[in-house]
């Protein structure tokens, strides 16, 4: 079985992001810039379900600029088989993302496909979902535990009311959760291995792929700041101060 | 006129909170019509029904529809899409789950955590874990499918009582998806996403013995209890307390944050929260830079003080 898994190359999470001044994008100009932390899960997870022995190739895949390509080696580095950059300059939405995974998909033809939750750039939380959609297969979103047997998978997910398990048939698109693995990090060795494997550059152009209505996205703004309140020096202080807010 | 559906959220024969949110921003839109979909009318959708501004229940009833799975129910609801202009479903795990299967076979894109609505089809929202604010657009001549940042509207009051209709839809169900269980924490205490109070524990409440003193502040103050993910991953509280960026995103009147830093993740989820107070013994942590009351010095002292306090 071959595993497919879908890494976004992002503003690093610890960066603290800034608006441009032209209020139409954000500062990325000399910006730390790392794989989603989430599809760094993803990755991880592949790599353990193939050392298993319960798969035999992993492939990483981005859509993004030329500069992905540093990221698509990170993850060849943590040893992924091979990498598929579809490159392209412009901000792709999740219903484009998902259309040209479908297309990977359709040629690579993989048995299960991972990806993040959402990418912590525009938080979307849509692409797996999607893909999963117009490839008439199953969806696991939010996982944080993943086995694999028969032909199946059994996910256990991350719920807003605790932990929900499910089984679905495989194919199946699967996407992760922090609690999923702790990613490995990378040796100086299997960077220099990585230089050796396959890394394969599509234009996007080259692709026929009808992205899809897009939204317009305008008007980037800081949100409203909160205002650093009053420091207590006790708890009667505390309290005093809470009655006076009328909270308790 | 703005014909929306959203999509109602349920289990047990409740009401998810979220809903009646959404109900809020929904009704912002143009007419609601609420959807429930389960395997048999336990009262949800009267409940639903006296949601003030919503227009019409439709109940779709079938056997099929016993848990919230998105492969089954997204299939459904793109049946129901073709009479709205507009699909809603609160931004939970629920909701993130299912709008964007329905999106992506309705072949549209999909607005996530909307926080305000500027017109019927524009919207602003969050990115980069709430750092920047932008407002999209959804094309003329699409479906607009959206999930609402519930933390960003009120609930919708009750009192009115709507129609509601049976249906049933004509759709392909797969079975590829099948349920297996949920192990759930939720206790007595109030449910953390409607909760008017929240305490939350973080790392330097140390274990999951020491939490009992978040769950008794707690308790006194009719509060439900939270967790940083860095007291998650520990193993000290079970997932479903964490809140944040990947955790929930709530607005309480009053947030107690007990032994929590403030990374931006975990500000996030509380940003929009009435008074945050902060307990932590790092005078220079970066959560008293957003707290209105701060105390710095030892949790492990200023809880218990705390509670005696409240007492008196
Ligand atoms: C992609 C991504 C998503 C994330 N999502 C979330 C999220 O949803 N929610 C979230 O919370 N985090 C999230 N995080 C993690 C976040 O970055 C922080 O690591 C986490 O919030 C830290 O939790 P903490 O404040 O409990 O722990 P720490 O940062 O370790 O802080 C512990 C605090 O306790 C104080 N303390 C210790 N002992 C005492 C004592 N005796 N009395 C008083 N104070 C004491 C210390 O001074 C310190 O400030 C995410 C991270 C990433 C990368
Ligand atoms: N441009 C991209 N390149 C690679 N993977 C992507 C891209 N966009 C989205 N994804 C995948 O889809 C997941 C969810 O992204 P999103 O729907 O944008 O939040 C990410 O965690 C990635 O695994």
């Amino acid at each position: 079985m071959k595993i497919l898994v879908c890494a976004k190359r992002v503003i690093d999470y610890n960066v603290k992001v800034q608006i441009n001044r032209e209020g139409d994008g954000v500062v990325t100009d000399g910006v730390k810039m790392s794989i989603n932390p989430f599809d760094e899960i993803a990755i991880e997870e592949a790599l353990r379900i193939r050392d298993r022995g319960e798969a035999d190739e992993v492939v990483v895949a981005s859509i993004g600029p030329g500069s992905a390509q540093q990221q698509l080696r990170t993850a060849l580095a943590m040893g992924a088989d091979r990498a598929i950059l579809i490159e392209t300059d412009a901000a792709i939405q999740p219903l484009g993302a998902a259309r040209i995974f479908m297309q990977l998909v359709e040629t690579e033809q993989p048995g299960l496909v991972l990806m993040g939750k959402q990418a912590i750039d525009d938080d979307s939380n849509q692409t797996g979902q999607m893909l999963a959609a117009l490839w008439h297969k199953p969806q696991a979103t939010f996982v944080s535990k993943l086995e694999l047997a028969d032909g199946k998978a059994t996910a256990t997910r991350e719920v807003d009311a605790g932990l929900e398990t499910i089984e679905v048939d495989l194919p199946a698109v699967v996407t992760t959760d922090l609690r999923l693995n702790e990613p490995r990090f990378v040796k100086m060795p299997d960077i220099m291995k990585a230089k050796r494997k396959p890394l394969e550059t599509t234009a996007l152009a080259e692709l026929d792929v009808d992205l899809g209505p897009q939204l317009a996205v305008a008007n980037y703004s800081p949100p409203p700041q909160r205002q650093a309140g009053v420091m207590v020096e006790s708890v009667d202080e505390l309290v005093a101060a809470l009655r006076d807010k009328g909270v308790i | 006129m703005a014909e929306v559906l959203l999509v109602a959220e349920h289990a047990g024969g409740k009401l998810n909170p979220s809903t009646a949110k959404s109900v809020t921003c929904a009704a912002a839109i143009g007419t609601v019509t609420v959807a429930v979909f389960t395997d048999s009318d336990d009262g949800v959708a009267s409940a639903a029904a006296q949601l003030d501004g919503v227009s019409k229940v439709l109940l779709v009833e079938s056997a099929q529809n016993a848990q919230a799975l998105a492969a089954v129910l997204a299939p459904q609801v793109v049946a129901l899409a073709s009479n709205y202009t507009h699909v809603l479903a609160p931004s939970t795990t629920f909701g993130k789950d299912l709008l964007p299967r329905v999106a992506a076979r309705l072949g549209v894109p999909q607005v996530s955590d909307i926080m305000t609505v500027k017109s019927e089809r524009q919207f602003g929202r969050p990115i980069y874990a709430g750092n920047v604010l932008v407002e999209v657009t959804v094309p003329d001549d699409v479906t607009v499918v959206g999930t609402v940042r519930t933390a960003s509207f009120s609930a919708a009051a009750t009192g009115d009582t709507a129609a509601i209709e049976k249906t049933s839809v004509d759709a392909d169900i797969p079975d590829h998806t099948r349920y297996v269980g949920l192990e759930s924490h939720g206790g007595e205490r109030p449910d953390l996403q409607s909760a008017n109070r929240v305490v939350s524990g973080g790392r330097g409440v140390g274990s999951a013995e020491n939490f009992a003193l978040i769950y008794n502040l707690a308790d006194k103050l009719g509060a439900a209890a939270g967790a940083s993910r860095a007291a998650v991953d520990a193993g000290f509280v079970p997932n479903d307390m964490q809140v944040g960026q990947t955790g929930k995103i709530i607005a309480p009147d009053l947030y107690i944050a007990i032994g929590i830093s403030g990374a931006i993740q975990h500000i996030t989820g509380i940003k929009d929260a009435g008074t945050i107070v902060a307990i932590n013994k790092d005078a220079d942590a970066p959560i008293f830079a957003v707290a209105d009351i701060g105390l710095a010095g030892d949790l492990f002292e200023i809880v218990p003080q705390l509670e005696q306090a409240l007492d008196s």
